[in-house]
């Protein structure tokens, strides 16, 4: 292993390995953690509510397929985009990039609208279990998603500046690493909350 | 004044550790000694049951939270990129970030010590009492209704940022900027220990965290995680927290190991004995320390099946603890030993740490275990573990290193009475408590009746604690008295075998004038294969590029802080405006122009 | 040593990442189509479960390009994520094996 020479950064480094590809994929070690221990408590208070609305009365299949297509079309134009980036192109670079922060926001969207529905139909993190660890789980997946439209819009706007270029592609491959890993997150969220219910 | 506030050098940042964590320290301290005071005899009345109740939380939060984690993020900092041969951590700005955010969540923590007032109480009222692993449902709003809990689960959650971003930021310097030649098996065992602490520090955090937020979302916005009533079971905090408390344990002791690791070799002037063994020990202790949690809920009912799982893998885990306590013995044996302070220190840590490892192992089996637990025979088992364990090893690597932070050597007489008088303190202090507990006295009751028989052991350990309040004034001299008067320290004062010897003290600001390269796993001694290496030349060759200073990791991390006083104060805008100082910080740090 | 280089940089192409998102959104079709149809509903949970590994996998390997990338950043995330998961089943056995066995032994 002797790439240390052609590593995209200018020190040297004693792995050859980009130091904030590094500890990015340490970070994202960590939130599997994070998210394993709300995924657990879902599971384990799974059935345990002691008065409705249950899943099965107010989860909304249809509704949430879409939103998962959505994300998953993101992670799509995500990849595009930092292809894009890598080879100098920056003209679908910020046409990519840009996708990749729109479907994130209509993501967001439909969980406004789902959450807004739930809690019509009398579903808050007060009534019962299920809203707790419903809430809870889907919210702190949602601030991510939230983080990282911020994130992309942001290299958007620097891409539009004409700041953003080949030689930050690695800033673009991290920003992909978060909102793949986002991305899933949500395909566990998908099946443990809403089809297996 | 700025150039520290600014700071991102990792030597600076490290003193800042060290003192700030020192202070704690010795305001935990001070919280042990009433605590002392309050049962050296029956039927105490030192201070009320709430205050009590206050004391030994805030004891034990700050001590594992404020004091002991970060003196040993001192020496991270100071340490371990010396030790590699690097000219700073991989990211110097995220390193004053954690730092900040330690500083700040301490103070947010120890604050509630006097903001009463501010809450319609008094003074001395709403600071945490709940206990260092505040169990639920008793933290529920409606057993602990006033800000008390708030206060500790805030300011948790603060401190968790600072050891989660510090791990990352330890993790990448360890793996990523060793100097050439420094394979992964040549580095010293106090980096090892370091990175291994370091992956149990992101795993471990962010489950805490969510018990946390859990907590929070009941206190504050009506939510049923932990409540009875609503299906949910209260033993889910208590796995969340042991699921993070014990892999804790090992982030506070496994950086102690590693500096005893690096005392005993220089002072017997002998390698380490099997530190292929020792280093993969520590790996070992890593990943197991994460099978055992439930051993801290024995008295829960958990069942005979997880109950015998986890006592088997508790007993286990003895097996490379026991293992490392042989390969130091090992490196004593036969070396040309030289008796510094450094070394009775790390002496001592071995001595006391095999008490505290038997007791531990005597609570390993669960009946026993309901014998002892939550009485003081398990407050004697962490203070054996904790005290002469992580702080013994602790004060070894404060007299090994001191005349390479500081460029002077704290004096050895003093060193010596500081010790001695720690080391029979701690044990007049804490030896008793195996005894009071097992006579049937239980943890965390402010006080007792003479009838248990109990009062002579418990003034003896009163006395004990004293003791070593009357040690660390000794160390506070020699503290002061070396400012000025302490021997100069030239590169090497004990003739130490890894990089940071090889440098002057306290090291230049760009740490080594030329970059060493590596070729054997104690480089600046003779061994049967090498020659020493030759230290870097005392003036570097060329120009040196050092970072700069920036403000913006203090800014981002006063987001935080401001953050946590919305829910506190129940003001909806504080949480805007401390998300935005977060968000102005890391827009500042990022768009800055900082070469690293 | 050019070969090492053209595995460690080039990234999947285009033509890659649409075949991943096309069976991402086949997986996904699947999975809502399993869910409707009483016929699975015996084996709902092992069917779920292994296709949404399958699209885990896809992403991390591909989006994510672990496959082709060093195999420290796999340690990194894998190490983990087996912590993660093993921590799951501890949680699942924990909570509910406890359950069963006070079940067993009458109410109590
Ligand atoms: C040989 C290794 C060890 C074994 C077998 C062991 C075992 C145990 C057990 C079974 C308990 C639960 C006692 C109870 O509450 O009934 C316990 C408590 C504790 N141990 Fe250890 N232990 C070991 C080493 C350590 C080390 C190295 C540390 C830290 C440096 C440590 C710190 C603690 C703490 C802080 C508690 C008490 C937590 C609390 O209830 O507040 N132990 N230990
Ligand atoms: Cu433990």
């Amino acid at each position: 292993m002797t790439h240390a020479a052609h590593a995209p950064t200018a020190h040297y480094t004693s792995m050859g390995l980009d130091s904030r590809k590094m500890a990015f994929w340490a970070f994202i070690g960590s939130e599997c953690l994070l998210f394993g221990s709300l995924i657990s408590t879902y599971l384990v208070y799974k059935g345990r509510s002691v008065v409705g609305p249950y899943p099965h009365d107010i989860l909304n299949i249809p509704f949430t397929s879409v939103s998962t297509f959505d994300l998953l079309m993101s992670s799509l134009m995500m990849v595009l985009a930092l292809a894009a980036v890598q080879r100098g192109d920056m003209k679908w670079g910020k046409i990519w990039l840009f996708s990749t922060a729109l479907l994130g926001l209509v993501f967001l969207g439909g969980q406004v609208i789902e959450f807004t529905e739930f809690v019509h139909k009398g579903l808050t993190m007060s009534t019962n279990l299920f809203g707790c660890t419903f809430f809870v789980l889907t919210g702190t997946h949602g601030a991510h998603v939230a983080v990282g439209v911020l994130w992309l819009l942001t290299l958007w706007v620097r891409a539009l500046q004409g700041r953003l270029g080949p030689a930050n592609a690695m800033t673009v491959e991290i920003t992909g690493l978060y909102w793949h890993f986002v991305d899933v997150v949500w395909i566990i969220i998908f099946t443990v909350v809403y089809l297996i219910q | 004044m700025k150039s520290w506030l600014t700071t991102t050098d990792h030597k600076r940042i490290g003193l800042l550790y060290f003192w700030t964590a020192f202070v704690f320290f010795l305001l935990g301290g001070i919280e042990a000694l009433v605590i002392r005071l309050q049962l050296a005899q029956p039927s105490g009345h030192v201070v009320s049951a709430e205050t009590y109740n206050q004391l030994f939380t805030m004891h034990g939060t700050t001590m594992v939270f404020l004091a002991l984690m970060p003196l040993s993020a001192s020496f991270f900092n100071y340490i371990v990129p010396l030790q590699i041969g690097a000219r700073d951590v991989a990211f110097p700005r995220l390193n004053a970030f954690s730092y900040w955010v330690f500083l700040l969540g301490g103070l947010f923590l120890n604050a509630s010590w006097f903001v009463g007032p501010l809450f319609k109480a008094g003074m001395l009222n709403v600071a945490p009492d709940g206990g260092w692993f505040g169990y639920a449902n008793l933290t529920e709003r409606q057993f602990s209704p006033g800000p008390n809990i708030d206060f500790w689960l805030l300011g948790l959650q603060i401190l968790g940022i600072s050891s989660l971003a510090a791990g990352f930021n330890f993790i990448v310097t360890i793996l990523n900027l060793r100097a050439p030649g420094l394979k992964l098996m040549r580095l010293p065992v106090f980096t090892w220990m370091t990175l291994v602490t370091q992956f149990l520090i992101i795993t471990a955090f962010p489950v805490i965290t969510v018990g946390l937020v859990f907590l929070m979302f009941d206190r504050f916005f009506g939510a049923h995680f932990y409540v009875h009533g609503a299906g949910a079971t209260p033993l889910l905090w208590q796995h969340l927290f042991w699921l993070f408390g014990h892999p804790e344990v090992y982030i506070l002791i496994l950086p102690a190991m590693g500096i005893v690791s690096e005392v005993l070799p220089t002072f017997a002037r002998k390698p380490l004995f099997g530190y292929t063994v020792v280093v993969y020990s520590g790996i070992l202790i890593g990943f197991m320390g994460w099978g055992v949690w439930s051993h801290h809920m024995f008295a829960v009912g958990l069942g005979p099946i997880a109950d015998s799982v986890f006592a088997a893998t508790t007993m286990l885990i003895a097996v490379p603890t026991g293992v490392k306590i042989f390969n130091w013995i090992a490196t004593l044996w036969g070396g040309d030993i030289r008796g510094t302070t450094a070394l009775h220190f790390a002496v001592g840590f071995i001595a006391m740490f095999i008490i505290g490892g038997l007791s531990g192992v005597s609570h390993a089996s669960p009946p026993a275990d309901l014998q002892q637990t939550d009485t003081y025979y398990v407050v004697a088992h962490i203070h054996y573990v904790l005290f002469g364990g992580t702080i013994m090893g602790l004060f070894a690597g404060i007299y090994y290193w001191w005349p390479k932070m500081t460029g002077r050597l704290l004096s050895e007489p003093l060193g010596k009475w500081h010790f001695w008088l720690q080391f029979i303190g701690m044990n007049v202090a804490f030896f008793p408590m195996h005894f009071i507990g097992l006579l049937g006295m239980p943890r965390r009751i402010y006080t007792y009746s003479p009838d248990l028989g109990v009062s002579d052991l418990n003034l003896v350990s009163t006395v004990g604690a004293f003791l070593i309040a009357v040690s660390l004034l000794v160390f506070i001299a020699n503290l002061w008295r070396t400012r000025s008067r302490g021997e100069t320290a030239s590169n090497d004062p004990w003739g130490g075998a890894t990089l940071e010897w090889s440098i002057p003290s306290p090291p230049p600001v760009y740490n080594f004038s030329v970059i060493p390269t590596i070729t054997s796993r104690l480089p600046r001694w003779r061994t049967e294969l090498h020659a020493p290496m030759q230290d870097p030349p005392a003036t570097p060759p060329g120009p040196i590029h050092v970072p700069g200073g920036s403000w913006w990791p203090m800014v981002a991390a006063f987001g935080l802080p401001l953050m946590a006083l919305a829910p506190l104060t129940h003001t909806l805008w504080l949480a805007f405006v401390g998300a935005g100082v977060l968000i102005v910080g890391i827009y500042g740090w990022a768009f800055e122009p900082f070469e690293v | 040593m050019a070969d090492t280089e053209v595995r460690e940089h080039a990234h999947p192409t285009v033509d890659v990442y649409l075949r991943v998102a096309a069976a991402l959104v086949i997986l996904t079709v699947l999975e809502v189509g399993v869910f409707y149809v009483p016929a699975f509903h015996g084996v709902l949970v092992p069917v779920l479960l292994v296709l949404s590994a399958a699209k885990f996998a896809l992403v991390i390997m591909f989006y994510m390009h672990l496959k082709a990338d060093n195999k420290f950043f796999t340690f990194l995330f894998g190490a983990p994520l087996l912590l993660a998961v093993g921590v799951m089943v501890a949680l699942l056995f924990l909570f509910y094996g406890a359950l069963t066995l006070r079940g067993a032994a009458g109410a109590g």
